[in-house]
């Protein structure tokens, strides 16, 4: 990972995983945090689906109870530090540059701001090869193309099992696309980001 | 590498864009600026961001599209309406202790946050004493704002926002529908002024008691943030207010220390030194 790290320009980041999640997402990401390990060496961003009408601090407070890992909600411009745990706001689109995250209030990509969308392509554009796009439940396609620009600089993509996750669609629409590295139980993913980090 | 010939050109398309227009993007937040430059790409069918230099060198039409695309930011009425709620509790007793007001709303884009500025002072009592100067990098964009007009179909979620926001009245007292759309009454930005400005280019041009700057400063890159927010210092009373979008702070900047919070959820700040 040491080129990747270097070309981010972010120095000690030995991985940004980016998680997306719709229906079901507020449960498993929790399962997700829960399992990270306290010294995990990368960096983890959820994008959960949700408006603007998504009631303040709840989703913050159920991932900050459960993580051993330090959770904020992202204000525009924050640094991006390993062994974190980041949320991206409601109603804005997270973006990702190298070290830091940028906000845009740019209208919604299908349908959803935040979209998984952008908050992934932005990550493989200042990660590259050091990016992992985690996809789990939901009820749409939010994530392939993600997915697929991940892919394509070099990272790895990492697929909650559908046959396990609460809402199919959003993964099985990566495994279908042929996009998929990993397929795993849901509870098998931090585990298995841990590896990936750790990987000479 | 891709990631490296697009670097180069996107600066390549900045530099060429403020030679030719005199408008300049070189300060923007890279990853906001490369989604709505490669959108631009695909709009104009030109396949790189190497041609669509070319293109807006030799086309006037398309650098103006270009323009607007880069410039145009989109809002809603009384977005975040916790913001409204602190406006009218915390900042309003504030600006009462004032005779007179002056307001500015900078990056006003088409003029939702404007209206609903100026609705919510209005409705605090404070419109006969308040000047509102609603400020945008582009012409066009201005006029709209001016002119007051929106989409019908955003009124269910503007009313309730509205209403949350702490309003009182009833909200379709203050428009008339026209087909697709809705006017707002013309008599709620009588004391409004709309006026061309650039953040990155032009200097202060008055003291106010109020600079609402909401979903803006996020388009900068942190250099232009400092270079901004050095600007609203100048052109702030002592004492007087900051208000920043949900989501944003001053806490990297260069003036972070010459604020203290009035509302920290809010990011309504007062300017202390």
């Amino acid at each position: 990972m040491s080129a990747a790290t270097a070309r981010s320009g972010a120095g000690e980041l030995a991985l940004l995983a980016v998680v997306g999640a719709s229906w079901g997402g507020f449960s498993a990401l929790g399962r997700f945090v829960e399992r990270l390990d306290p010294v995990f060496p990368g960096a983890a961003v959820l994008v959960q689906h949700r408006g603007a009408d998504s009631p303040e601090g709840v989703l913050l407070g159920h991932l900050r109870r459960l993580s051993p890992l330090p959770v904020d909600e992202v204000d525009d411009k924050d640094p991006i530090e390993p062994s974190r745990v980041y949320l991206a706001p409601a109603d804005y689109h997270l973006l990702v540059e190298p070290g830091r995250f940028a906000l845009s209030t740019d209208a919604p990509v299908r349908f959803s701001r935040p979209s998984i969308d952008v908050a992934m392509e932005t990550a493989a554009d200042a990660y590259g090869p050091a990016t992992v796009a985690v996809v789990l439940t939901g009820g749409n396609d939010d994530g392939c193309r993600g997915a697929a620009a991940v892919r394509a600089a070099g990272g790895t993509v990492v697929v909650q099992d559908p046959d396990t996750a609460e809402k199919a669609t959003m993964p099985a629409a990566v495994v279908a696309a042929g996009l998929a590295d990993l397929v795993l139980d849901l509870d098998d993913i931090p585990a298995a980001l841990g590896e990936l980090a750790n990987r000479p | 590498m891709r990631g490296d010939v697009e670097s180069i050109e996107l600066d390549l398309l900045l530099e060429a864009l403020y030679r030719h227009r005199g408008y300049d993007f070189r300060g923007y937040a890279r990853a906001s600026l490369k989604r709505r430059v490669r959108r631009r790409v695909q709009e104009e069918g030109v396949g790189t961001i190497a041609a669509l230099i070319e293109r807006i060198l030799h086309d006037e039409a398309a650098a103006d599209r270009l323009l607007v695309d880069l410039s145009i930011n989109v809002t809603a009425m009384f977005r975040d309406p916790p913001f409204f709620v602190a406006l009218r509790q915390k900042v309003v007793p504030l600006l009462r202790t004032y005779p007179f007001v002056r307001v500015w709303n900078a990056g006003c884009s088409t003029g939702e946050e404007t209206y609903s500025l100026a609705i919510a002072l209005r409705e605090e009592g404070l419109a006969e004493r308040t000047r509102i100067y609603a400020t945008d990098i582009n012409d066009a964009v201005l006029r709209r704002a001016q002119q007051g007009t929106f989409a019908l179909d955003r009124m269910r979620d503007y009313t309730r926002d509205y209403i949350r926001g702490g309003g009182r009245a009833s909200f379709s007292d203050y428009y008339t529908v026209d087909g697709d759309e809705v006017r707002f009454d013309p008599e709620l930005v009588s004391n409004v002024v709309f006026a061309q400005h650039n953040l990155v280019s032009d200097r202060s041009f008055n003291e106010f008691n109020m600079i609402v700057c909401r979903n803006v400063l996020i388009y900068f890159d942190r250099n232009l943030q400092d270079h901004v927010h050095r600007l609203f210092h100048d052109s702030l009373v002592r004492f007087g207010i900051l208000a920043l979008g949900h989501r944003e702070s001053i806490r990297f900047t260069a003036h972070a220390d010459d604020y203290a919070e009035l509302d920290g959820p809010s990011r309504i700040y007062r300017r202390v030194a």
